[in-house]
């Protein structure tokens, strides 16, 4: 029970705190989708914290993509398995509480204005970084597997299978499963 | 195909709201949006197509997961505030059951090499899933007022500077998207 609470080696005070804040200015960020701020999450719990692996990182988005619903629910993985259920509140209320805030104050203000050229401004001057957000965030979630070529082609066959075919993402999910437990990739 | 107005129904309860984005949320797999079109405009018929079109253009404005801002203005439209939380809450908690319940079992079964293999087969679909809609989002800027060179240079440059020069979201997102900004400013009328 302890160690679903506060995980396997539970966050002192001040690390929660540096989760929580750093979950909470990546969703103001968090322009194109939450999925565009994993390159900077990956940095900071990987790189900067070395709370998990490379490996667990992308772990963490892989068990979200195969789950149903938002896909911001990657954020709770990645909080549960850096500090429990007290990790998956920082991840999640930081994710959540300034965009949630921010679309409350704002809906009713965005819907005149969508013409307004300050707002088209944004979203058609974001666009391209966003683009370069998401290439980034599929290149970071290769990085523990990178060097093997079946990893690559694994990839590269769920994207043409993404852009020929209008089957659920399950299918590529389910082969990638096999693949990796037969260790071919 | 415009919808008329009074053909429209409204959720019969809060209640009612919250098991419907329940509902839809634990049909999404990789991906709630379409599921969303298809529940709330066809099914419930709480909203029409243009104005579901209109929600999501303003949800993919504001920061944040898009299918969670729609799932606040939607409930917002019906019930206030109160309404917005509790479709928030519709559309998250169950979910987030599911995923946790699997987050235990795959660090419950991490030592067995077959769970973790698979695991890391699935990051490498999830790599090219992200990448699929990366390219879908891409053939959109052919339609961009700035062009298509300068939207590559931009994408480009995001790209160098988060993925292999690893710097912090930020600085890049502030500077280089003041710069989009502006550029995509003088273009515009």
């Amino acid at each position: 029970m302890h160690d679903l609470l506060l995980g396997s080696h539970p966050l002192p005070a001040s690390e929660w705190l540096a989760l929580f804040t750093h979950f909470l200015v990546l969703s103001l960020l968090a322009v194109g989708g939450a999925i565009t701020t994993v390159p900077d999450m990956q940095r900071f719990v990987v790189h900067e914290q070395g709370w998990l692996s490379d490996a667990q990182f992308t772990g963490c988005v892989a068990l979200a993509q195969a789950a149903p619903g938002p896909n911001v629910l990657f954020v709770a993985v990645i909080g549960f398995n850096v500090g429990g259920l007290a990790g998956v509140l920082a991840t999640m209320v930081g994710t959540l509480l300034p965009s949630t805030t921010l679309a409350m104050a704002a809906t009713h203000w965005a819907k005149g204005h969508q013409e307004s050229r300050w707002l088209r401004s944004f979203t058609t001057g974001l666009a391209p970084l966003t683009i370069g957000l998401l290439v980034a965030t599929s290149w970071i979630l290769l990085g523990p597997t990178r060097t093997q070529w079946t990893s690559i082609a694994l990839a590269l066959g769920t994207l043409l299978f993404m852009l020929r075919t209008r089957w659920s993402p399950l299918w590529p999910i389910a082969v990638g499963a096999l693949a990796g437990a037969l260790g071919w990739v | 195909m415009p919808e008329p107005e009074a053909a429209l129904e409204r959720p019969a309860s809060q209640r009612a709201m919250f098991m419907a984005f329940t509902r839809l949320a634990l049909q999404g797999f990789g991906g709630v949006l379409p599921v969303a079109q298809r529940e709330l405009v066809e099914r419930q018929r709480w909203l029409t197509r243009p104005q579901f079109l209109e929600m999501l253009s303003v949800a993919q404005v504001l920061p944040g997961p898009n299918i969670v801002n729609m799932a606040l203005m939607i409930g917002d439209r019906f019930f206030g505030w109160r309404g917005a939380l509790t479709a928030m809450t519709g559309i998250l908690l169950a979910p987030l059951f599911v995923v946790l319940v699997l987050a235990v079992i795959a660090q419950q079964t991490q030592g067995m090499p077959g769970i973790a293999g698979a695991l890391r087969g699935m990051g490498v679909v999830a790599s090219g899933l992200i990448l699929s809609t990366a390219w879908k989002l891409a053939g959109g800027l052919r339609r961009n007022p700035m062009g298509l060179p300068t939207c590559a240079a931009l994408g480009g440059v995001t790209l160098l500077a988060i993925g292999v020069l690893r710097w912090p979201l930020v600085g890049v997102v502030l500077g280089l998207g003041a710069v989009g900004m502006a550029l995509a400013f003088r273009k515009l009328p």
